[in-house]
């Protein structure tokens, strides 16, 4: 077998794919707090506990109603996003004039709660979400075998990325919800609901970590906890970034994925922190992060 | 009632006199002294972290690895190395001012939202480490830990003796703070806090005063989960995780930021709470404190001391 570096090409391959799986997830994940905080100015903490939901949602309906995955992929994002726009509506709203930290603040209370509900229910224990039948088995590409599930994910992550970059960058929807990120009070006078606005791209951002949620459950355990750490690692990843910009918290995302992929294959103890490294590192050298403009 | 607030004028002085007083009785009639040890101990925990928060303007959201790391590094040093207890303490908090060291360096090349999620992050691949390492016990803990002997001296065992040490170095935090507070370097982080570009042009090194205001609150963070160690004889993983993090920052938001009693105020409310609802809530503690959490942001910022003053202020507009 072909090898690089002493590692089995297969195996390179595979971990690779399995850290570009990792990459896409947070790559959704970190897009949606970029896009949060471009137009409300909130580091959405709860992002985490959303994503959470969204598994549970997948997970919930299917056990109890036998709701497939095709329309979990649906149903999950729409109640987190509802979820989202409540939150929005009668919390967020309130804090919008006061230094972000207080956002940030909030929106921790209110991961805790999420999850400390759904421990109460579930425990900490995870739960088997099967993927659906169509998507069950692997495909030999000739120079790894790739689980037909995982080369889902990432397809659908990266359309769903691309297609809210197109979104915000193309459109002319996305031109008015920049111009709100610039200067919502002119948007207002120019006649648009800017707080209707700012509603849906919460629940916009929301339904994203919904949308990543139910993806993940069948590759992961669906777990109360689940979130909670993953919410750490894409801070990170935004740290290292930078929030200002789209398509850089997507390159980033499914960069870091891979990288971590790669330090699994040459050096797994370190697997686990080797994002926190490389965000010590970025902020020695370039502190605004890899996309971001010191304002 | 400005003394609530400055904990500098004749007014403060004897209130927190009395308040002295009331904590050197407390024990003798009928309050469980292990319960105000521990509330002492995040008492000094919620200083340090307001000394950061409240006085220079950071938020940092990995306070529990100075915290917890402290405890792991007393606790072991007790354990396994046999030092006395203050010797262990100090170790402890010798190891939490370095973590802040190297964690402050890092953080404060970012502000605000990032500042927080940067030592967020650090502290959660800190907590990566106390998992894995081998002196830590992984999920366990250090368990079962002996207070031992003050300067091989006196015995640390009794609860009421090891309730005095930790009120004696509560009062000389307490001190401490204050004296950092009120002096020249204090004033500059504070006028760091409110304009930190004036402060530079103004000539501070801006950088320099934040990172000592960083490992100051470090080692005083590290002093009191070196201390929690010596009350309740364990030190474990949920000393350092990012849970512990956010409660001393909801301990500090209740008690009223940026004021000097708050953080003491707030520490004895959220250990009280928690002790008061382990037995009748039970595992909806985490929400209930969630709960807390969101009032307090939404609808009470000032936080306990905090609206005291404004009420006060209120009452005599013009003093």
């Amino acid at each position: 077998m072909t090898e690089v570096f002493g590692i089995p090409i297969q195996a390179l391959f595979g971990q690779l794919m399995l850290g570009l799986v990792n990459g896409s997830f947070y790559a959704m994940l970190s897009l949606g707090l970029a896009v949060i905080f471009g137009l409300l100015g909130v580091v959405n903490f709860a992002h985490g506990a959303l994503y959470m939901l969204g598994a549970y949602v997948a997970w919930f309906s299917m056990d109890r109603w036998g709701v497939s995955y095709w329309w979990a992929l649906l149903l999950g994002p729409l109640v987190v996003g509802a979820v989202g726009a409540v939150i929005e509506r009668t919390l967020l709203k309130r804090l919008y004039k006061l230094d972000p930290l207080y956002g940030l603040l909030l929106t921790f209370g209110l991961a805790l709660i999420i999850q400390g509900v759904f421990q109460q229910f579930y425990g900490s224990s995870g739960q088997d979400y099967s993927s659906p039948d169509a998507l069950q088995g692997a495909t030999n590409l000739g120079f790894m075998v790739l689980p037909n599930y995982r080369g889902w994910v990432i397809l659908v992550s990266l359309v769903v990325c691309f297609g809210t970059w197109f979104l915000i960058e193309r459109t002319q929807l996305g031109a008015l919800l920049r111009a709100g990120t610039e200067n919502p009070a002119l948007v207002q006078a120019f006649g648009v609901n800017v707080p209707l606005m700012v509603t849906l791209t919460y629940a916009g951002g929301a339904a994203l970590a919904g949308l990543a949620g139910v993806l993940a459950a069948p590759v992961i355990q669906v777990s109360p906890l689940m979130g909670s750490n993953l919410i750490i690692v894409v801070f990170a990843v935004v740290v290292i970034g930078g929030m200002g910009s789209i398509i850089g918290s997507i390159v980033t995302g499914l960069v870091l994925g891979l990288l971590e992929g790669l330090t699994r294959v040459f050096y797994p103890e370190a697997s686990n922190v080797v994002v926190f490294f490389i965000m010590a590192i970025v902020l020695m050298v370039r502190p605004a992060g890899l996309f971001g403009k010191e304002k | 009632m400005s003394w609530i607030g400055q904990g500098a004028d004749r007014a403060g002085k004897i209130a927190w006199m009395v308040a002295l007083a009331l904590l050197v009785i407390a024990p003798f009639v009928g309050v469980y002294p292990i319960f105000i040890s521990q509330a002492l101990c995040f008492a000094i925990f919620a200083m340090a972290f307001n000394l950061l928060l409240g006085y220079t303007g950071l938020l940092s959201f990995g306070h529990a690895a100075f915290f917890g790391g402290a405890a792991y590094v007393t606790a072991w040093l007790l354990q396994e190395k046999h030092f006395t207890p203050e010797l262990a303490l100090l170790g402890g908090v010798a190891v939490a001012g370095l973590t802040g060291l190297v964690f402050g360096a890092i953080a404060i090349r970012r502000q605000g939202i990032y500042f927080a999620m940067v030592t967020l992050a650090l502290a959660y691949m800190l907590s990566f480490f106390f998992l894995e390492a081998s002196f830590t016990g992984g999920e366990n803990g250090i368990q079962g830990i002996e207070r031992g002997k003050l300067f091989g001296l006196f015995s640390l065992e009794g609860d009421l003796a090891m309730y005095f040490f930790v009120l004696a170095i509560f009062v000389a935090v307490f001190l401490f703070v204050l004296r950092v507070v009120h002096s020249p370097y204090g004033q500059v982080l504070k006028a760091i806090r409110e304009n930190e570009p004036r402060a530079i042009s103004l000539g501070y090194n801006v950088d320099r005063y934040k990172l000592l205001a960083f490992v100051l609150s470090a080692s005083l963070a590290g002093l009191g989960g070196a201390l929690k160690v010596l009350v309740l004889h364990l030190a474990t993983l949920q000393d350092v995780r990012w849970e512990q993090s956010g409660e001393v920052i909801l301990m500090t938001l209740l008690g009223g930021l940026g004021t000097f009693a708050g953080p003491v105020v707030g520490a004895f409310i959220v250990v009280g709470l928690q002790n008061f609802l382990s037995d009748r809530a039970g595992s909806w503690t985490g929400v209930i404190i969630g709960c807390i959490f969101v009032a307090c942001v939404v609808a009470f910022r000032k936080g306990v001391v905090g609206e005291l003053q404004a009420w006060h202020k209120r009452r005599q507009p013009k003093a």
